[in-house]
């Protein structure tokens, strides 16, 4: 008797403290995001000239798709408590390289599937030196994605800029092209999602993703496979920077392998962050990456319409960043008694 | 049989030095650490030397030296972060803002050039102390954070450029100071370099000598522990972004000195560059562990790497695939390496040699040898049955209380009638061994684990010494003590005692046996000078000492040899060393006086036919130790002992044993007192008490070592 009033109590105290955070507790992170970027979006739609307008949208949407495609391939390694910095030289490297082959005449199909290969070979190199041999998963990715544009650009290619090759309208397609109206980078980022999602809502190695990064330890005694999956998981990502490699290409007939040294793999971590998914591992799902898209998208396309310099674009990111992650580690304190050594 | 010995020669030489054991003694020194990162230095360096003409001449080695002066602070900042546990990637934009700061505050301001320089390095700190409160106080992870500072100050340092490159073009200031920063040099050594050498010693003694290095680096190692050990783990860790970005700022004050250009792309990449050198340097990334040193030894690889590939010609592409393959090598290395090193110093630890054991003697009951067994111990009445666990010496005062140290530590005395009342007379700390009176009837011990310590009849307790001379030219550092076995007190008060081995502890002792290495030492404690001073190296586990009834002369038993030995400290033969018994049928341990003028000696097992064979096969033994467990290794017979009386001439007089080893197994020690023999045991439980006939029942231990007292 006294034990059922005891569990009454401490169940009201719970209500209790959950209302006194004025229920942002309770909200999901992407919901919070998606809220703020409707605001925004509608501010934006009253004060600034041009944004409502359709070529607009269209334009705000082929720009996000890259972006959202490469945080799909992220969210994955990030859920597995992992990080893949490689991803924008993939992105560079394989789809320049695949340019290259058509080029030289391998043929459309051929051209984009040994890209493709070597893109998956090089993301499953990243998760046999993290799950294997054991380095750590920043520190792989830093070193593996330098490695392959250092090879590229020296061995590969033969310039910064590689064109995309005459004739291939399937390629150009790939980014300039509209089916039923809505551009094919945003139906990508949509197939591209709904993939992501299906694989980590439905199948069991999406579900031994969550367990692996929630508790990697956990995961191997329970049975999982954790290195098969972590090797899985960096494949996935190469594969999908691969792909925003080659709608990247469409849309401007050629690559730069400059992209290397931008600040694209930052905007791939802030849409990932910002809409949810913790770097310390399993927590967030592809919604979080779509409202980060969103709001991100929202963001630079208003910024651009305003003029607004370069740099200062980047710090507006920098400090968005910066309040999301703060406003994270409020909500969800650090415990220091059970957080991980070596969190980053 | 000629051939045998030929063979048995060829065998001995090549069991005699272990280049294994001087790996794994080389394996576990803290310095061995960078000595990899060192070598690959060096042959970077040679390799370039060799392969590029001109690479050595003095023009090339003085701007590479001068780069290195800038890149050095950048990758000890770097280093000082990743110790604590983090990671610092705003380390290019921090640079790049000094330089820009310094130029603006020296060329368009005018401002004097310690003026301009503190103000840099000042401007460096407040943006550490960005990174380091959102990291140690608002709690952030590092990473992400120092991305977003990363991106946040090359923001704004490119709108500054924006804004004041025209100004800055037509303005320039005028030092000497400045100058001097910028190319001037001390004998040859570029300025640069010797601000850094210096900042480099104080880094050093503040990280590894200092109060707040010992925290950081606890602090990275693991945050939990020092944060239950009371160490303000957020203030340390700002503190570390602060240094890193004071050390950075310097950098770039050196790098704007230099180059006086304010270009926007001064320090891009300049955190992959660090980190690889820190990596490169074996500064291990989980944090926790690495020194100045390394890093800036990894930074001197990478420049000269970048350095000889740029003159090799190779374009941009190549560098950064070096880059990275060098990053992902050496991470891989010291992944492997600091998860395995443990395992592999344990695979290579135990290093058996060729050791021939003589004849072994018939000791059967039947047979009519001296060392014929028999059952007189068998009934020895016991005293402390179940109440002590392991006495492995015991002793009588002067007095005739008995005295035995035990595993936990405590030195227990029996007194009263028949020795009945039991107690706690000293507490140790340690595994208490051998045992002697001195004259002033203070009780020395052997601790293993410690040293040598006394025991005033007060009962406080004290230390004689704990360490002895370093062996010149040995890789560990042999001067602790690691296992003092036994000893005794020669009649001039100098205590000789034996170490029985410095490779293994007071638990893994009988693992020594499978060596056969002389691995233990005979050391002399002068309590007149207090001076430890080691009398003779490379014995095979000298156990018992005893100084002969005369005085002159020590002796010592070679457990695993199964010898006697006589060292003579006094009179003609006073330095030599001669063999007293060859060949005992067991393993000796403690020798001691007996009333006849004659000695009491204890074997603490018996020889097997299948022990003395292992010993003459090392690779038989080496092949055991690799591949099974070693709970299945084949130990020698410490199961089953007994005691022996000897003569000053080695001849054997009587034997007492028990067999089947009813209640005295193995025997460690034996002391006469009055009559009767006292038997102690390192893994017994009680002490034996065995009536002896024929014998002076006065004598007495102490008595006839130091007369008898008033």
């Amino acid at each position: 008797m006294a034990d059922a009033v005891a569990i009454k109590d401490g169940g009201s105290a719970a209500v209790k403290m959950s209302e006194g955070k004025f229920g942002l507790g309770t909200l999901s992170q992407e919901t919070l995001v998606l809220a703020t970027t409707v605001v925004i979006f509608l501010a934006c739609a009253l004060f600034v000239n041009g944004f409502a307008t359709l070529p607009n949208i269209s334009t705000l949407a082929r720009s996000v798709s890259v972006l959202g495609i490469l945080g799909v391939g992220m969210t994955v390694v990030v859920i597995g408590r992992g990080l893949d910095l490689s991803q924008v030289a993939v992105l560079a490297i394989c789809a320049a390289w695949s340019l290259k082959l058509i080029g030289l005449g391998y043929g459309l199909a051929a051209g984009i599937a040994m890209g493709l290969g070597m893109a998956v070979a090089i993301g499953a190199f990243n998760g046999f030196a993290i799950s294997i041999i054991g380095i750590p998963a920043l520190f792989t990715t830093l070193a593996s994605g330098t490695l392959v544009y250092g090879i590229g650009r020296w061995l590969m290619l033969d310039g910064i800029i590689t064109y995309a090759p005459d004739n291939q309208p399937f390629l150009l397609a790939l980014g300039q092209g509209e089916v039923l109206g809505i551009p094919v980078p945003l139906v990508i980022f949509a197939a591209v999602a709904l993939v992501g999602h299906f694989i980590l809502s439905r199948t069991s190695a999406g579900r031994f993703v969550y367990a692996f990064g929630d508790n990697a330890e956990a995961a191997r005694l329970t049975g999982v496979s954790v290195r098969v999956l972590t090797i899985g998981q960096y494949a996935f990502s190469a594969a999908v920077a691969f792909l925003a490699g080659l709608v990247t290409a469409g849309s401007v007939a050629s690559i730069n392998t400059n992209v290397f040294s931008s600040s694209l793999i930052f905007d791939v971590l802030l849409i990932v962050v910002l809409g949810g998914v913790s770097l310390s591992g399993g927590r967030g799902s592809i919604a979080s990456v779509l409202a980060g898209t969103a709001l991100i998208g929202t963001l630079l396309n208003a910024m651009i319409l305003l003029d607004v310099q370069g740099d200062v674009q980047n710090i507006v990111k920098s400090v968005v960043l910066l309040g999301a992650i703060t406003l994270d580690r409020k909500l969800h304190p650090r415990d220091e008694e059970t957080a991980r050594q070596g969190d980053l | 049989m000629a051939d045998t010995s030929f063979r048995e020669t060829l065998i001995r030489l090549r069991y005699k030095w272990s280049f294994q054991q001087f790996i794994a003694e080389l394996l576990q020194k803290r310095w061995m650490e960078p000595v990899v990162p060192f070598t690959a230095a060096v042959l970077v360096v040679l390799a370039f030397a060799f392969l590029i003409p001109g690479y050595l001449t003095v023009g090339n080695i003085a701007s590479t030296g001068r780069q290195f002066g800038e890149f050095g602070f950048v990758a000890i900042a770097i280093a000082v972060v990743i110790i604590s546990g983090g990671i610092d990637l705003s380390v290019g934009s921090i640079f790049a803002m000094a330089n820009f700061i310094a130029l603006m505050l020296f060329n368009m301001y005018e401002v004097s050039a310690p003026v301009a320089i503190m103000a840099t390095l000042g401007a460096g700190a407040l943006m550490g102390a960005v990174n380091g409160f959102l990291i140690g106080y608002v709690g952030l992870g590092a990473f992400l954070t120092t991305l977003v500072t990363m991106l946040i100050f090359r923001a704004i340092l490119n709108l500054l450029i924006l804004r004041y490159s025209v100004e800055m073009a037509i303005s320039m200031g005028d030092s000497r100071v400045w100058d001097w920063l910028g190319g001037g040099s001390v004998f040859g050594i570029p300025a640069n370099i010797l601000i850094l050498a210096l900042v480099a010693i104080v880094g050093h003694i503040f990280l590894s000598r200092g109060r707040p290095g010992w925290y950081i680096a606890a602090i990275g190692a693991n945050r939990k522990a020092a944060r239950h050990a009371g160490i303000p783990v957020e203030r340390h860790l700002f503190l570390t972004y602060v240094i890193s970005g004071v050390l950075t700022a310097l950098g770039g004050v050196f790098y704007a000195a230099r180059l006086n250009s304010p270009s926007s792309d001064t320090g891009v990449g300049m955190e992959v560059l660090a980190l690889t050198a820190v990596v490169l340097g074996g500064v291990n990334l989980s944090g926790g562990k690495g020194s100045i040193g390394q890093s800036l030894i990894g930074a001197t690889i990478v420049l000269v790497l970048i350095n000889g590939l740029v003159r090799f010609g190779l374009v941009g592409g190549a560098t950064s695939a070096f880059l990275g393959f060098m990053m992902l090598l050496a991470v891989g290395i010291d992944v492997k390496w600091s998860r395995n090193r443990n395992k592999a110093i344990e695979k290579i630890y135990v290093v058996p040699t060729y050791f021939k054991l003589g004849k072994r003697h018939d000791i059967s009951p039947e047979s009519v040898s001296p060392y014929a067994l028999n059952n007189r111990l068998r009934d020895a009445e016991a005293i402390g049955l179940g109440k002590l666990d392991g006495p492995e010496d015991v002793i009588f005062d002067s007095d005739g209380n008995l005295y035995c140290g035990t595993r936990e530590g405590f030195i227990w005395r029996f007194s009263g009638k028949d020795l009945q009342t039991q107690e706690i007379f000293a507490r140790t700390g340690g595994r208490p061994l051998g045992m002697a009176f001195d004259r002033d009837g203070n009780l020395i011990i052997c601790v293993a684990g410690m040293g040598v310590y006394g025991v005033r009849p007060d009962r406080s307790v004290y230390k004689l010494t704990d360490e002895t001379t370093r062996t010149f030219g040995k890789v560990i550092d042999d001067s602790r003590l690691v296992l003092a076995d036994d000893l005794d007190i020669a009649p001039d008060g100098k205590i000789y005692f034996s170490e029985a081995t410095l490779r293994y502890t007071a638990h893994t002792w009988a693992t020594d046996a499978l060596e056969g290495r002389g691995n233990g030492r005979i050391i002399v404690y002068d309590p007149a000078t207090r001076k430890t001073r080691t009398l003779l190296q490379n014995q095979i586990f000298p156990n018992g000492v005893c100084v002969a009834h005369d005085g002159q002369s020590v002796l010592f038993a070679l457990t695993w040899a199964c010898r006697i030995e006589r060292y003579w400290i006094a009179g003609p033969k006073a330095g030599k060393l001669e063999t007293l018994i060859a060949d005992l049928p067991g393993m000796p341990d403690n020798i001691n006086r007996a009333s006849d003028g004659s000695y009491w000696l204890a074997l603490v097992g018996l020889r097997t036919p299948a022990y003395d064979l292992a010993m003459e096969d090392p690779g038989f033994r080496t092949r055991m130790i690799k591949r099974i467990p070693n709970d299945e290794w084949l130990y020698p017979n410490i199961n089953n002992g007994c005691v022996v009386k000897f003569d000053g001439r080695g001849a054997i007089l009587e034997t007492l044993g028990d067999i089947g080893g009813k209640s005295h197994p193995s025997v460690t020690s034996m002391r006469e007192e009055r009559g009767y023999l006292y038997i102690g045991g390192l893994s017994n439980d009680r002490i034996g008490r065995v009536k002896l006939s024929g014998v002076d029942e006065n004598w007495n231990g102490p008595a006839s070592y130091w007369g008898n007292r008033p």
